[in-house]
């Protein structure tokens, strides 16, 4: 398996993580991820504000470079994703945009190259019967409540990712690693995103909600699949609760540094240490196979 | 805390803009987003899903009856435009498919444009700054743009308890990112200075 993975700009910044993460995650599982030279940004929120050929070009640039490497896109920030998804769909369905990127990155583009989530490829590539096959570690009954956001969903006709109000992909992995996604509303609320930067107060107010939607409903930790959402919930989950009276200590990880602790790999290559709310417990309930 | 701008301005006559047809909002809406917000059947799904309007100054489906009402004069300086957080839980939901995140982009592109109230947070700043260095630099260098942010709006002291934790954690690049082909990306910048009609 073979496939151009962008990792997008927060891989480099914020989400250092989520991408070590992926990686090693990755490589044990023998999917082979190969970066396009000189990817760009893909135009992320301010973009769409301000312009949307300008969004659709900045995420065409690199729909570009991975079509001459003759692969399939994956991506493991949800915004890109978002971003990606958009740009494929804005240039297929209207000529006129077509024809302007086309104009601004000095080559035609029709749209095709396909975009998948790492999620969906091991889900829908490898299958979850291998990934089973490879753990070498158990959640052991651990809760977990899969929080999977806006961006990864929606619009599902757009995203085509699982299900708009009631997505399981994320605790079909956790359910296979011997844990408990549990069930809990808050799955696809909004935590605020980029308002984080410029509306903090409104962020605390998103992202605490969702956060104490979850240790009310038992969990143990909070799996997630987007840079701004892990950020989010890990940092502001203290000043809701100041806000409110109460205190919350619930991690917040990528759904690819829970299967790394499955996997065997180390804390060092899944970038554990980085985490706000520590994980220590977390890893004291892994129970590790004979 | 969140107001009902319907029931604050109940006596007072709604102002139907005069402006020529095309000059209309509703019609420049149409214009750069190539939705028909006219089709709106006022059911309000999105409006009851959406995560913000509650704490912002208006709602989704308020928003398009004043755009159908022609009152302009109301909706450029709401704070919603900038409050809503493009989740798509309202397109997501919406009978007639109407991309109500795609509207709010065209209305936050006429509010600059046109020279609107500056919005709580000054997030056309941020979105400048943002921009500012995807051209520079090929990537987002997202410390530059919260400095010159923090700069711009006076915010120094904002979040700082934060910073001690951002920094022992490396939770966030130093340094400007490289490697990227920047060349590809000035020129799409220079070719796409402006918004158009879709």
């Amino acid at each position: 398996m073979r496939y151009a993975y962008f990792p997008g700009c927060s891989a480099e910044s914020t989400a250092r993580d989520q991408y070590m993460s992926t990686l090693a995650v990755a490589e044990r599982l023998g999917i082979e991820l190969v970066e396009p030279k000189g990817w760009t940004c893909c135009g992320s929120t301010p973009a769409h504000q301000v312009n949307h050929d300008l969004a659709a070009a900045l995420a065409a640039a690199n729909l570009v470079k991975v079509r001459d490497m003759g692969l399939e896109m994956v991506v493991s920030c949800a915004s890109c994703y978002s971003r990606m998804k958009m740009a494929n769909h804005e240039i297929q369905s209207n000529p006129q945009t077509r024809k302007i990127v086309g104009e601004a990155l000095g080559t035609d583009y029709d749209g095709s190259v396909r975009v998948r989530h790492f999620i969906e490829i091991i889900l829908e590539d490898l299958g979850i019967k291998a990934f089973k096959k490879a753990l070498t570690a158990s959640l052991n009954g651990m809760n977990v409540a899969s929080y999977y956001g806006c961006l990864l969903v929606r619009p599902n006709d757009i995203t085509g990712f699982d299900d708009a109000e009631n997505p399981v992909y994320m605790d079909t992995i956790i359910n296979a690693m011997g844990g408990t996604g549990i069930d809990w509303p808050h799955k696809v609320e909004c935590c605020g995103a980029s308002l984080t930067l410029t509306r903090p107060e409104l962020v605390t107010t998103l992202s605490g909600s969702i956060v104490d939607m979850a240790a009310e409903s038992g969990a143990d930790c909070i799996a997630v699949a987007c840079p701004m959402c892990q950020i989010n919930l890990d940092m502001r989950q203290n000043d809701y609760g100041k806000k409110h009276g109460s205190r919350y200590d619930l991690p917040v990880l990528y759904i690819t540094q829970l299967m790394g602790m499955c996997l065997g790999l180390s804390d060092g290559n899944l970038g554990l240490g980085k985490l706000i709310n520590s994980p220590r417990e977390l890893k004291a309930k892994v129970a590790h196979h004979e | 805390m969140r107001r009902n701008i319907f029931q604050e301005t109940r006596h007072m006559p709604i102002r139907i803009t005069n402006a020529k047809t095309e000059d209309r909002l509703l019609n420049r809406v149409t214009d750069l987003s190539g939705i028909a917000v006219d089709t709106c059947l006022q059911c309000r799904k999105c409006s009851n899903g959406c995560p913000v309007a509650r704490h912002s100054d208006s709602s989704p489906s308020e928003i398009i009856r004043l755009l159908q009402l022609h009152a302009d004069s109301r909706v450029l300086d709401l704070d919603m435009i900038w409050a809503c957080a493009s989740c798509e839980t309202c397109y997501g939901r919406c009978p007639m498919k109407i991309n109500m995140a795609d509207v709010m982009d065209s209305l936050r592109v006429v509010a600059v444009e046109k020279g609107a109230k500056k919005p709580a947070g000054n997030m056309p700043l941020m979105n400048r700054l943002l921009t500012g260095t995807m051209n520079r630099f090929g990537r987002t260098y997202d410390l530059a743009a919260m400095m010159l942010y923090k700069a711009g709006t006076f915010t120094y002291l904002r979040d700082t308890s934060k910073f001690p934790m951002i920094l022992s954690k490396g939770k966030i690049a130093l340094l400007p990112p490289r490697g990227a082909d920047t060349k590809t990306v000035r020129r799409i910048f220079k070719k796409l200075k402006s918004a158009r009609k879709k």
